[in-house]
């Protein structure tokens, strides 16, 4: 469970020994667009040792690797895939793509007698990546699936405008099948850096629409990306509530009861649960507070 | 023999004996005395050395709020070259880049000794040759307003920037060409120099304001130019877009927050830098949420402190120097933005100085070390960058100081075992805030036990020091030099620590 994943350019080293400063829930270090085709092996290199020695501690730690279109891809793999790595984002991922990644990672953990699984973080930024959306959110190792808004404009031939009505389908359709598949739903960068109050705007609409974290390409945008993703205090005091109400339903064997003159269920002790859980992995509850 | 923070200092001079050490002495003030006769008007400098007159062996002085536009220090410097003038004492207020012509006077032997409270570029770089005959004594801005008055720092001639002066002699800081608002640095200057020169290129019959008393000028010396009013801008005057002095920003302010440093009434200074105005922004922001109002912003006043005011934020600006324009403009017109003179800002012996009322001050550090002394004077190579200016006047009467860097710069760790030159004591210094956590002074057990239930990542200054080592591996440290160029001086003028030499090696 995570709200924010914060990109850092790979060929960056102080953006690189700093990403774990900034309090996000996932790093995400990048060979692939923030690395100029000059610096792609020096990056590889620089990113590969920084997480041997010094890997973020408390934080999911993934890499976007270059595409496997690409000869880059295969030797990116090679140099990060290790114990430090929590998961590999691939760009440009259909499902064909994926099947090919999962099956290099499989041969790289028994190639390094790794014990852990490593996941996989899709960019779903093609046409025909998003038409295979469900089946893509099906597949064994997804942590979940980022929107790639900027390239899918491009394959779209549609124009990104700040409001986003554009990709208002594609944030939907992902979001479902995410969640169907019980993953992230996380959504694309807002790429104005200079603009919290449309970072902001931006967030609220795609958490409307199902989105449940956000990709943020400055760390700037994580304190605007938590305050929206996070269930708020209040929020979170209604859910303490329903929960202390169940229990005491329970140990009276009632299946519904009232609180505050409104019928409590299942589905609505379900969602305080939820809400709980984000909470309590966010470390917003009141008692770790004090 | 060896000062109370374990420097050794030379036999003869005074050593610090700890910060509060000067409460045992009694203020020394010479006599200010009113001049007999209206100041004379003069056209040509080499007409005020001839009256005053300047001789070899004297003491000059010179304030820097004219900071990197400064003119005034780089005509009287060029006076002395053609005279050939010998053996002189030069204390200007601050050295800036500027003031590059101060080398040569230091390389020929003209000026044999300086005293100040700040130095930064060319004029720096024959002291650290050795090429000073004599010594480099670095003031706190109150410990400079005290030695004047005291007499320790006797001043022959005192060459004074005036934007503006009238027919009297009075001088203003906020009319003219050349503007730079507050010149609070000048006052001790002007009160106990024994020869009064004000430096101006701007005449009116009347001034807006007074900063400077015309009954203390013994000569007017009117110029094409004193300075360029675009070099005053101290730094950047931006909020830093940089996301880790955003992040130490917040993370101090969420201290200040939990320790109830901000609530009604409270009072604060930061510097000039883009952290340091981050700081003041997330401040103003939880002042703003929370309908506080403070009593009082101080230090060099910067534009964003000024929107502060106008805002209802605070009920004045008390304005030692100006840091932009926009707070020149602000004292101009705003009676709640108020000057103030250095010794009123932080004269150890003054009545009731503006830094002693301080809730929090925030402040930054090239080094830091485990005792929580802190150098803002050189390098970690000893290289002069710079110097205590106000800091360890503020760190010493601020109810909280708080030390804002990161953690490591450049790959160099700001978290020392030792600092390389100690500028302010450890006594004087509370809180360390960097992008990797916040060490609060082990005997601060109140600020400690207000951030115990907090979620701040509160850490251990040792604990600290041992993640820049892990980011950066430790550092080799270099032997400083043998041979003492000069002293840092406490601001109750004791010999806090020795400025050596850099090593060659």
């Amino acid at each position: 469970m995570a709200r924010s994943y914060l990109f850092i350019p790979g060929n960056h080293p102080a953006m690189i020994q700093n990403a774990d400063v900034f309090g996000a829930d996932a790093l995400i270090f990048d060979l692939e667009d923030a690395v100029a085709a000059h610096e792609k092996d020096a990056a590889r290199l620089l990113l590969a040792g920084f997480l041997a020695k010094a890997r973020p501690q408390g934080v999911r730690v993934y890499v976007r690797i270059n595409g496997l279109d690409t000869p880059l891809a295969c030797k990116d793999l090679e140099a990060v895939v290790g114990d430090a790595v929590d998961g590999i984002v691939l760009p440009k991922a259909g499902m064909s793509e994926l099947m090919e990644l999962s099956t290099i990672l499989h041969n790289l953990e028994a190639q390094k007698g790794l014990a852990k699984k490593i996941a996989i973080l899709p960019i779903v930024e093609t046409a025909k990546s998003l038409v295979e959306v469900e089946e893509i959110a099906k597949l064994s190792r997804l942590d979940g699936i980022l929107l790639g808004a900027e390239d899918l404009s491009a394959d779209m031939e549609f124009e990104r405008t700040k409001a986003g009505t554009e990709i208002e389908y594609p944030r939907a359709r992902i979001a479902f099948a995410c969640k169907a598949a019980r993953i992230e739903a996380i959504d694309t960068p807002f790429t104005d850096t200079n603009d919290p109050d449309g970072l902001r705007e931006d967030c609220l609409h795609s958490q409307s629409l199902g989105m449940n974290a956000k990709a943020a390409i400055h760390p700037n945008q994580i304190e605007t990306i938590h305050a929206v993703f996070s269930p708020s205090p209040k929020r979170i005091e209604w859910a303490l509530r329903i929960r202390a109400a169940a229990r005491k339903a329970g140990e009276q064997n009632l299946g519904v009861f009232s609180l505050d003159g409104k019928m409590v269920d299942k589905p609505i002790i379900d969602r305080a649960e939820k809400i709980l859980r984000a909470a309590e992995r966010f470390g917003l509850l009141p008692e770790e507070r004090a | 023999m060896r000062n109370a923070a374990g420097r050794v200092v030379p036999d003869g001079m005074p050593a610090f004996a700890g910060a509060d050490a000067y409460r045992s002495h009694s203020r020394v003030l010479l006599s200010q005395e009113p001049r007999k006769h209206p100041p004379v008007f003069y056209s040509s400098l080499s007409a005020v050395f001839a009256a005053a007159p300047v001789v070899d062996g004297m003491t000059l002085s010179f304030h820097h709020h004219l900071r990197n536009g400064d003119k005034v220090t780089n005509a009287v410097c060029a006076e002395i070259l053609r005279r050939g003038l010998k053996n002189l004492t030069l204390a200007p207020s601050s050295v800036f880049p500027t003031n590059a012509i101060l080398a040569e006077l230091i390389q020929a032997g003209h000026v044999t000794n300086l005293r100040t409270n700040y130095i930064n570029g060319p004029a720096a770089l024959p002291i650290e040759a050795g090429k000073l005959r004599g010594l480099l004594l670095m003031d706190t801005h109150g410990g400079r307003a005290r030695a004047i008055e005291s007499g320790e720092l006797p001043i022959d001639v005192a060459f004074l920037a005036a934007p503006a002066v009238d027919r009297n002699g009075n001088g203003s800081g906020t009319m003219g060409p050349a503007a730079c608002g507050s010149l609070g640095y000048a006052q001790p200057d002007l009160h106990y120099a024994k020869y009064v020169v004000l430096v101006t290129d701007t005449v009116v019959d009347s001034l807006d304001r007074i900063d400077l008393d015309g009954a203390f000028v013994d000569a007017v010396l009117v110029v094409d130019s004193i300075g360029d009013p675009e070099g005053i801008v101290s730094g950047t005057t931006r909020i830093t877009r940089d996301p880790v002095g955003l992040k130490i920003a917040r993370d101090a302010a969420r201290f200040l927050w939990e320790v109830g440093a901000i609530r009604p009434g409270f009072s604060m200074q930061t510097g000039a830098g883009g952290t340091s105005l981050a700081v003041a922004a997330q401040v103003r922001s939880l002042m703003r949420e929370h309908g506080i109002r403070g009593s009082f912003a101080s230090g060099g006043i910067t534009g964003y402190y000024v929107d502060m005011l106008e805002e209802g934020l605070f009920d004045h600006l008390y304005d030692v120097q100006c840091f932009d324009l926009s707070a020149v403009r602000s004292l101009a017109k705003n009676a709640l933005h108020q000057a103030i003179s250095a010794s009123r800002y932080g004269n150890p012996f003054d009545h009731d100085p503006i830094v002693d009322q301080l809730s929090f001050v925030i402040l930054g550090a090239t080094e830091i070390d485990l005792n929580f002394h802190v150098n803002v004077t050189t390098d970690s190579f000893g290289r002069l960058i710079g110097g205590s200016g106000g800091h360890a006047d503020t760190a010493h009467g601020a109810k909280i100081t708080v030390i804002t860097t990161n953690l490591t710069k450049a790959r160099l760790p700001i978290v020392k075992q030792r600092v390389t030159t100690l500028t302010t004591p450890g006594e004087d210094v509370d809180v360390l805030v960097t992008e990797r956590g916040i060490a609060i002074r082990p005997d601060r057990i109140d600020l400690i036990a207000a951030t115990r239930n907090s979620r701040l990542p509160i850490r251990t200054i040792e604990d600290l020091l041992q993640t820049a080592h892990a980011l950066s591996g430790v550092p080799k440290e270099l032997p400083h030099g043998t041979r003492i160029i000069g002293h840092v001086l406490y601001r109750d003028g004791t010999v806090i620590d020795n400025l050596y030499q850099p090593s060659q090696d």
